[in-house]
């Protein structure tokens, strides 16, 4: 176990180096960042064009800039942005709460309607709910999730003007803006739910401790909650990173089509400015949030089903 | 003779004194005929795939007219049975048509009848009065070409390194799994945005590109599946003998391994072909994807993204197409996994 938790922390670090080196190499190599001052209208001296390179280290190295720039975020200083000069670390934990605001909605809806859904499915298998459930699970599979937020706020926002159509509410609470966007989010994680619920509780129906819990007469409900969802549930429960994934691709594209003030939408920008600290950053954060998301599921599977040993 | 008949005779007998549910499927309702054929055999999604490859193959013959052409005075032009709503779209002048010949209900209609071929604008017209239909039926051809190639690379790659892993386990196995790994926790989408940019700045972004990056996501489940089917196919006594032999590492390999794994192959391929698609209509979506003017799905619907209030069709129609696409791949992939290889159940 203790082996296990060291190489997997190990391959977790290297995860993140790679991430942000690849990203760190790829954004030097996509043009001057400095180009941007130049677009801005300010325009800019070749004196202050010079103190800015030296300030920037833009005039070392690659390998140089990207080990200064890892020793920096080691030490919680990510550097400012190019065009503003704001810090970069308070830019990027501005815009988080947005993103984990929607991902935990639509992580809490898609765990809520799949999970039920895909019990249903299995145990009333071939049954005309067995379809629909599936049928809906692969709608929520294949929808572009860009396509199923415009369609939303083609028919809620536009034509019957229930919800508005972009932007965050000012509160936590504020639920209209929320609803559009975390439906576009979940319509795949709930999909993803269901789906597997519903492999793991078929699974589980068929094995011998419950067709025994069924042969001594335990009840129909307390067979399916009791003894079949409980250790069903083991699998959505690990399956927790691959959607973490999704979600976390996923809010990209939300927040760009519903203007939604996080994350996704700045790295949108950033890219777009080629404005490589910010860029960086929202890399790093993703790439932590999910390997450690890994790591704890990983440890979570073993807490959970104890025949599970690593070795 | 006697007893021939008197064998029919039962068997007709245990026919019908079956439950009507068991009864043969020829007796029944069209309705529970047409179900069971359903649920049987994937017809739909194989329709929706024919479809596709009529269209993307045979683009030039099959579209309506050009995907690129611009009609600047159709902008936003409605579909067929769409209504004209003068407040947004751009009414083409009706002093350019002969209304009095032309038969249509509004002035707008007969001035599309007088001005185009009939089968132009079916599905209306984009915000530069391009053929939505036709750029439908154009995007079906990249989206195929692109997640074509980068399939088939990402088989060659991924198929190549599982049995690799597989095969000679220890370190190099430790190493490429770790390595698939390391490779599913990337952002691959800000990566590809930032490739993207890379080449926008050196002259524009070309299909190579697109296909390069696709690529680049499309070989790690064919790594896991192959390496599983490796380990397993390696304990087998064929191959035990085939080593005693003598057979060279290549040679099992080729010869007694790959073979194995050919239906695993054409099951992750199937399911794998839906994701790439929608990968790539995503990338186009956000502006990373497939190059101007060469029409895509992803890019159609973010050109309606602004339009979406007088416009609705230059986003909807599209999409809605990657939408059905992937839908029946991944409905053919389940079939077909189910067909073939139930093990594989785990893959969703």
């Amino acid at each position: 176990m203790r082996r296990f938790i060291i190489r997997r922390f190990f391959f977790s670090l290297v995860s993140i180096l790679v991430a942000t080196a690849i990203v760190f190499v790829l954004s030097r190599a996509a043009g001057d960042p400095l180009l941007l001052y130049a677009n801005s209208g300010y325009g800019i001296t070749e004196e202050g064009e010079r103190a800015l390179r030296k300030r920037l280290a833009l005039d070392r190295p690659i390998p140089v800039q990207y080990a200064l720039w890892l020793g920096r975020t080691l030490k919680g200083d990510m550097g400012e942005t190019i065009l503003d000069r704001k810090p970069v670390f308070r830019v990027v934990t501005q815009r988080l709460p947005a993103t984990i605001h929607l991902g935990a909605a639509a992580f809490l809806l898609s765990f809520m309607i799949g999970i039920p859904l895909g019990v249903l499915s299995a145990v009333k298998r071939g049954t005309i709910w067995d379809y629909t459930g599936r049928f809906f699970a692969l709608l929520g599979q294949a929808v572009p999730s860009f396509w199923l937020g415009l369609v939303l706020i083609l028919l809620f926002a536009v034509h019957w003007q229930i919800f508005p159509a972009a932007l965050k509410g000012d509160g936590f609470w504020d639920v209209k803006h929320l609803v559009l966007p975390t439906i576009t989010l979940a319509a795949g994680g709930f999909a993803f739910y269901m789906r597997i619920t519903r492999t793991a509780m078929l699974e589980v129906l068929e094995s011998e401790y419950v067709r025994l819990a069924r042969a001594k007469g335990v009840g129909n409900n307390i067979v399916i909650w009791k003894h079949a969802f409980k250790n069903a549930l083991i699998q959505p429960l690990t399956g927790m990173t691959l959607a973490l994934t999704f979600f976390l691709t996923g809010s990209v594209l939300v927040e760009t089509v519903f203007a939604w003030p996080g994350m996704g939408n700045m790295a949108i920008t950033a890219v777009n400015n080629n404005d490589f600290p910010v860029l960086q950053a929202v890399v790093f954060f993703f790439t932590i949030l999910f390997v450690s998301m890994t790591f704890i599921t990983d440890l979570l599977y073993a807490f959970i089903d104890p025949r599970i040993r690593y070795d | 003779m006697a007893e021939q008949v008197e064998i029919q005779k039962t068997t007709i007998a245990a026919e019908t004194g079956r439950d009507a549910g068991e009864r043969a499927i020829s007796q029944r309702a069209f309705g529970s005929q047409a179900w069971y054929l359903l649920r049987r055999w994937p017809l739909l999604p194989i329709f929706v795939m024919i479809v596709l490859l009529v269209a993307g193959v045979f683009a030039p013959i099959v579209s309506p007219s050009d995907p690129i052409e611009q009609s600047l005075g159709f902008r936003n032009f409605p579909p067929t049975w769409g209504r004209a709503n003068p407040e947004f779209n751009v009414t083409p002048d009706a002093a350019d048509f002969d209304l009095e010949t032309t038969k249509g209900r509004s002035d707008f209609s007969r001035a599309k009848k007088n001005a185009f071929p009939r089968q132009k604008f079916v599905l209306g017209a984009d915000n530069l009065g391009r053929d939505v239909l036709s750029r439908v039926v154009w995007g079906a051809r990249i989206s195929l070409q692109v997640t074509g190639w980068a399939l088939t690379s990402g088989i060659i790659i991924g198929t190549l390194l599982g049995l690799v892993a597989g095969y000679f386990g220890g370190w190099t196995d430790e190493i490429l799994m770790r390595l698939v790994d390391v490779w599913l926790a990337l952002p691959f989408i800000l990566i590809a945005l930032v490739i993207a940019q890379l080449f926008l700045h050196q002259g524009g972004a070309s299909v190579g590109v697109v296909i390069l990056l696709i690529a680049l996501v499309a070989w790690t489940p064919f790594v896991r599946q192959v390496r599983a089917d490796v380990l397993t196919i390696r304990s087998q006594d064929y191959v035990m003998a085939a080593r005693v032999a003598g057979a060279s590492s290549l040679r099992v390999l080729r010869r007694h391994i790959l073979p194995g794994t050919f239906s695993t192959i054409l099951v992750v391929a199937t399911l794998r072909v839906g994701q790439l698609i929608l990968t790539e209509a995503t990338l186009s979506f956000l502006g990373a994807g497939i190059p101007d003017p060469i029409p895509a799905w992803g890019k159609s619907v973010n050109d309606g993204r602004g339009f979406i209030e007088e416009a609705w069709w230059i986003s909807v129609f599209p999409g809605f197409a990657i939408f059905l696409v992937v839908m029946a791949l991944n409905f053919f992939g389940d079939w077909l996994r189910d067909r073939l290889d139930p093990r594989l159940r785990q893959l969703d």
